[in-house]
């Protein structure tokens, strides 16, 4: 008995030493890209196209992220996007709680009913065509308004909050009922304060989501003075085709094909960065809303 | 509706009373008495009824021939003639069996990857080690689609980039691999995971962590090794997880994301990555051809719908597992 308890934990020692090697394996695969990636941004042109950039920069210069910031459709990507996201987060976070905070109350009468028309629709959607003929006919292409109306909810979200709500208890709400208070002031001022977390979750998820979005953009805006800075990020870094602006000061066709290369670095670095730096932050609210969502779904 | 509100305070004990008397109080009375919450969920509603509801209804235009000056509900009817002029394009079974396969690749390495990272955080102990490799596997989650095809072209690029460098110090000639039609999927399928498999397993992690400790314990006394834990324990006890998020994976089969295949692609590789989705998106509105585009869709999306309940139908009868 004592002897198979040792034999065991040797091969378990084994084991888990296997699984910390895995581990970090994973480790370095996800985080060497990046790294790599950054550290090519703060490079010089020359180091970045002779490929001598590894893990760390090589003849540190801000000249790639000089250019980021003079090049004109960035800076507008870069409000457009601010906007976009600020007013759409806000329309969505409203429109998710309003739904689905009567959606958790069993006295809410016809919730159910409710309830299966909106989880249908995570199923079966009309597709493409008629969404887009749809914004077209309520005459919002080719405006903000389609940047921020189209998408004013997820429905997948509304069913994480309303999980939480439901978490809240039902005597509270009966009991601020007996003492005269009407459903909106509960909602308003008992409920939306115990409900951090989930705001939280609900203001990450939808931001990023803005943030990152560009299909949208590409099917419903056609002038590029509403472009949000992804459609201008695909335009330069996957299109290739960015404007001339930004390398007019530069003459040697060598210089300006590594000035190419390490623009896309550093453009990737700072359209990144705004998400990457709130996420250490926010991750725990984040992985709690994953959860609340996942628990009970 | 204002006297229901203001008044609330004296009536309220009576009406909690009532109910049980006249057990079918009117529904018109809940409603007064809740109107509140009507108030609330109105616009959201009628956002979803607008925006998810109507364009239902607007897939009719592929049976129809729309024209823009008639509009969806003017415009003649079709009959099933896009539908059949769907399987006469000599591509079209190309671009669905791109679909399967991408998706079916996918999920064969996408869907077990979360899990193991799950099962192996869930052995270490928590600790700095454990915190970074989550924080860090979760981070590329919110890279944006555009950032992730620009990751993969610049660091699979010819030119320069990672594979490329590496290539050339073992003195071997870089390779265009978004150029090469094969690579296509792999690509699509690894950077996929790459990206998604640490978010992935927070739901796997949140199951496990609500693991009965007892079982552990047994478990030691019987003398289980810690992968014997993992087999008899850790594994059964996310299958409920497991069943229900494969039954959603399959029932989005056919959905493949158009965001970043449309980016991924160029046209050396479009033999292999040009799927439905996109297909969709380049007849439909880049070509204009409105009502064979939305047959597609509507075609798709049936096989979806299909998949999900036959697939909630399967596992509802073997395993008890479903999704209603």
């Amino acid at each position: 008995m004592n002897q198979t308890l040792i034999k065991e934990s040797v091969t378990d020692k084994l084991f888990l030493s296997i699984v910390y090697i895995f581990l970090s394996i994973v480790l370095i695969l996800i985080l060497f890209p990046l790294l790599h990636i950054l550290s090519a941004s703060f490079s010089s042109p020359s180091a970045v196209t002779s490929g001598k950039v590894w893990l760390w920069p090589v003849d540190f210069t801000l000249v790639g992220y000089k250019a980021v910031f003079q090049n004109s459709d960035i800076l507008v990507g870069f409000g457009n996007s601010f906007f976009y996201t600020i007013v759409g987060t806000l329309v969505n976070v409203a429109f998710t709680v309003m739904l689905a905070y009567p959606l958790a109350r069993k006295t809410f009468y016809g919730r159910g009913l409710i309830m299966i028309l909106i989880v249908f629709t995570m199923f079966f959607d009309g597709g493409l065509i008629p969404n887009y003929l749809l914004v077209k006919s309520l005459g919002m292409v080719n405006t903000r308004w389609a940047m921020i109306i189209p998408g004013a909810l997820a429905v997948f979200q509304v069913i994480i909050a309303r999980t939480f709500f439901q978490s809240i208890p039902e005597e509270l709400a009966e009991a601020a009922e007996m003492d005269g208070c009407s459903d909106m002031r509960f909602f308003l001022r008992i409920v939306l304060p115990l409900s951090k977390p989930i705001l939280a979750v609900l203001f990450l998820m939808y931001a990023v989501g803005h943030w990152n979005a560009y299909f949208n953009a590409l099917i419903y805006l056609k002038d590029s003075s509403m472009f949000p800075l992804q459609i201008f990020l695909r335009n330069i870094l996957i299109l290739n085709s960015e404007n001339s602006d930004m390398l007019t000061n530069v003459n040697s066709l060598l210089v300006q094909q590594g000035l190419k290369d390490l623009l896309k670095y550093s453009l990737i670095v700072v359209s990144s960065a705004p998400v990457l730096i709130i996420y250490p932050f926010v991750q725990r609210h984040f992985v709690k809303g994953v959860m609340i969502g996942s628990l009970k779904g | 509706m204002e006297v229901t509100s203001s008044k609330a305070v004296p009536p309220n004990p009576s009406e909690r009373i009532t109910p049980r008397k006249k057990a079918g109080t009117s529904a018109g009375r809940k409603i007064m008495k809740h109107w509140q919450f009507y108030l609330l969920v109105f616009l959201p509603l009628l956002y979803i009824i607008i925006f998810k509801y109507i364009p239902m209804f607007g897939v009719i235009i592929a049976f129809k021939e729309y024209n823009v000056v008639q509009g969806i509900l003017g415009s003649p009817w079709a009959g099933l003639k896009y539908f059949k002029q769907l399987f006469e394009v000599p591509f079209f079974w190309q671009y669905f069996k791109n679909t399967l396969e991408i998706s079916l690749y996918g999920m064969a390495i996408g869907f077990p990857a979360p899990i193991i990272l799950a099962l192996a955080l869930n052995e270490i102990r928590n600790g700095i080690f454990k915190k970074s490799v989550q924080m860090v596997t979760y981070a590329p989650y919110f890279i944006s689609t555009v950032v992730i095809v620009s990751i993969l072209i610049v660091n699979l690029s010819p030119n320069v980039g990672l594979l490329s460098n590496a290539f050339r110090a073992l003195g071997m000639e870089p390779v265009d691999f978004l150029g090469k039609a094969g690579f296509f999927k792999t690509i699509y399928v690894f950077s996929d995971v790459w990206q998604f498999t640490g978010y992935g397993a927070i739901i796997y992690i949140a199951a496990l962590s609500g693991v009965n400790p007892d079982l552990y314990e047994a478990a030691k006394v019987d003398g289980a090794s810690r992968f014997q834990k993992i087999i008899n324990i850790d594994i059964p006890s996310l299958i409920p997880v497991i069943v229900i998020l494969l039954i959603l994976n399959l029932g989005q089969m056919m959905s493949l994301g158009f965001e970043k295949i449309y980016l991924m692609q160029n046209p050396l590789n479009q033999n292999t990555s040009e799927v439905i989705s996109t297909y969709v998106y380049k007849v439909g509105l880049l070509g204009a051809n409105f009502s064979f585009s939305a047959a597609i869709g509507l075609f798709n999306s049936v096989i979806n719908f299909v998949l999900l309940i036959l697939v909630n139908f399967i596992s509802k009868k073997i395993s008890s597992n479903s999704l209603w």
